[in-house]
């Protein structure tokens, strides 16, 4: 159990990660792959706002969408390559996320929930009605695959895996930095206690505003990749639904820990994969699951090994006192599950 | 002149519709703090009762509409005896998902039962009445009848009867209320079977002049959060005079504006207030 969390948990994930495309032959599980790591890069960025700041942003969805449409569009209308599209839609959900979260943060929690939630349904439906610059309902497609360095090119699904990985690695490790920094713990401060933290000199405001631009930096970037590697985009993105998919993910893995989006998606990609005929149904499925989670499994896979592996440090700090305590693993969290 | 008296009646129908399904959800929120993602689906789930008990058993279209209120008033009563009382002292981002996880789960019993595609209700009221030149569908003047005189009746229950003032009373205040010695179980309950049985009477009264579907009930809760929103959370005349706001903002802004965004408008409104005034337009105090 020892070595199941923390950094050999967390390489052992990256190893299977980086095998796995030897390990197939079934080029439709790379896909499969592609599309997880897109919604994990997503769901990782929800979980900053969310898991680590408490604010339940129900946009999220929404903003991968503006990331995907961006490129689409500028791709698509402009004829942009797609890297100067990518680096744009980088900079339109930053700003769109920075100028919704000034508005929106000024509301607390469930007035949040509920403005956010409008928010998402303004983007979805603006999508959906300015057919000339979005297409509408028939959605945009003929997009190139995205253009390569040198040796390598994105043409290959395999290289689009491995695309797709990078930027989830990455993602993943600049969000362990931002977590573990000064700034991330006074998310968590403000998610503890707002008014703690506004006694203990943390500018609310500012901080939950940078929290939340953040977090849709990580869904713009994720909208853009699906952009780029699933080819096709319609307003079906921007449905509330596909926050919703996000949150059970989040919720699955272990809100609030670094590693919890991620292993959540993957589980249930895998999960609805090799349960075909859920495709259609899932959610009669997923809403009791939903339930469930929160009211006797809150802490998710990951959070719920973390908590086992605290109490048992605390155990054992208690048992030898003249030992310096052992120090709780609030770390880095991965897992094999 | 009668154009515009016309559209006044069409945001009169939108909103008392809407005002109806927000009351329910205004009441919930007064009494547990929750926002009732979940209401929505009543809302949906109700319309569905009402078809299936007038196409598939032929009864009677008020007959239905109460049948619709029972099933989805002991619906409501269930989802918070398993769902909302045991999550009451987690933190507050739980309800919210769980009342999410209920959605989902709804909306897809629903698909999986009728499938995706709409449906048509029946009415027996299909005439048009008209006086001095406006034209007015019988269904649509009685959702106006239909809704104001609910509204009338709920506001007696909770001002002149026992019962009705320990809802108000825990709205205002929980430890007063235990106090004097309200049953808080008993309270909860009861104000989730009123509210979804509003819901369901809503849908009923709504369905016929638009269409059913499993999605129906996304825009009508979206528009009564906007509404509470506006008209300040847990507040009874907030939810009616917001219902009628966003109802002739709606319609006016269809006819005057375009009907493509019409559905866009209530959340322009509402980002616009919330810009101007976070608190709201009739609360006090900050959130």
């Amino acid at each position: 159990m020892k070595y199941v969390i923390g950094k050999p948990g967390a390489i052992a994930l990256f190893v299977l990660a980086l095998v796995f495309p030897l390990l197939t032959s079934n080029q439709y599980h790379l896909t499969v792959m592609v599309n997880a790591f897109v919604i994990a890069l997503a769901a990782c960025g929800l979980n900053l706002i969310t898991g680590y700041t408490g604010q339940l942003n129900l946009a999220h969805g929404g903003f991968m969408a503006i990331g995907a449409y961006t490129v689409g569009i500028l791709m698509t209308k402009a004829g942009w390559g797609f890297w100067p599209a990518f680096g744009a839609a980088i900079v339109i959900t930053g700003v769109t996320g920075f100028l919704a979260g000034i508005v929106s943060l000024r509301l607390k929690e469930h007035y949040f929930a509920i403005f956010t939630l409008a928010v998402g349904f303004i983007i979805l439906l603006i999508i959906e009605k300015w057919d000339s610059l979005t297409e509408g309902h028939n959605g945009i497609f003929g997009m190139d695959a995205p253009g390569g360095f040198g040796i390598i090119d994105f043409q290959e699904p395999i290289a689009q895996y491995y695309l797709a990985l990078f930027f989830l690695a990455l993602g993943i490790f600049l969000m362990w930095r931002i977590v573990n920094s000064l700034l991330g713990r006074t998310f968590v401060a403000i998610r503890n206690s707002e008014e703690l933290a506004e006694a203990l000199g943390i500018n609310l405001m500012r901080n939950k505003v940078l929290s939340f631009t953040l977090s849709t930096i990580y869904a713009g970037v994720a909208g853009a990749l699906y952009c780029g590697l699933i080819l096709f985009i319609d307003p079906g993105l921007a449905e509330v639904t596909k926050t919703f998919d996000m949150i059970t993910f989040m919720l699955i893995g272990g809100i609030g820990t670094l590693f919890g989006p991620i292993v959540g998606t993957m589980l249930i990609t895998w999960l609805t994969q090799s349960l075909q005929f859920l495709e259609d149904f899932r959610m009669i499925v997923f809403g009791p699951l939903l339930v469930l989670l929160v009211i006797f499994f809150p802490h998710g896979i990951v959070g719920y090994l973390r908590l086992r592996q605290m109490r048992k440090a605390m155990a054992a700090a208690s048992k030898a006192p003249a030992t310096p305590a052992a120090k709780p693993a609030n770390k880095e969290a991965g897992t094999n599950a | 002149m009668s154009v515009f008296i016309q559209q006044f009646l069409n945001g009169m129908v939108l909103g008392s519709i809407y005002g109806l399904v927000a009351l329910g959800l205004t009441l919930v929120y007064g009494i547990l703090h929750v926002p009732n993602f979940a209401h929505g689906a009543f809302y949906m789930v109700g319309a569905y009762v009402s078809f299936t008990l007038m196409n598939a058993m032929g009864v009677n279209y008020w007959v239905a509409m109460a049948g619709a209120a029972a099933v989805v008033a002991v619906l409501s009563v269930l989802s918070e005896r398993l769902v909302f009382n045991p999550l009451r002292h987690a933190p507050p981002i739980h309800d919210k998902i769980a009342a999410i996880g209920i959605l989902l789960f709804l909306e897809a019993g629903v698909q999986a039962i009728y499938g995706a595609d709409f449906h048509r209700m029946p009415t027996p009221y299909n005439g048009a009445v008209s006086f001095g030149g406006i034209f007015m569908q019988e269904q649509r003047l009685l959702i106006i009848i239909g809704a104001l005189s609910l509204m009338a009746l709920l506001h007696l229950f909770l001002k002149r009867t026992m019962v009705g003032s320990t809802i108000i009373a825990m709205a205002q205040d929980r430890e007063g209320a235990f106090l004097v010695g309200i049953d808080s179980n008993k309270v909860a309950m009861m104000t989730f079977a009123i509210a979804g049985a509003l819901a369901a009477v809503a849908a009923t009264l709504y369905a016929p002049i638009n269409l059913v579907s499993p999605a129906m009930g996304h825009l009508v809760i979206m528009k009564a959060f906007v509404i509470i929103i506006v008209g300040g959370m847990g507040s009874i005349p907030g939810a009616i005079i917001g219902g009628m706001i966003i109802g002739f903002a709606e319609a006016l802004g269809a006819f005057y504006i375009s009907t493509d965004y019409k559905d866009i408008i209530a959340f322009a409104l509402l980002v616009v207030i919330l810009s101007i005034r976070p608190e709201g337009l009739f609360t006090k105090g900050t959130r």
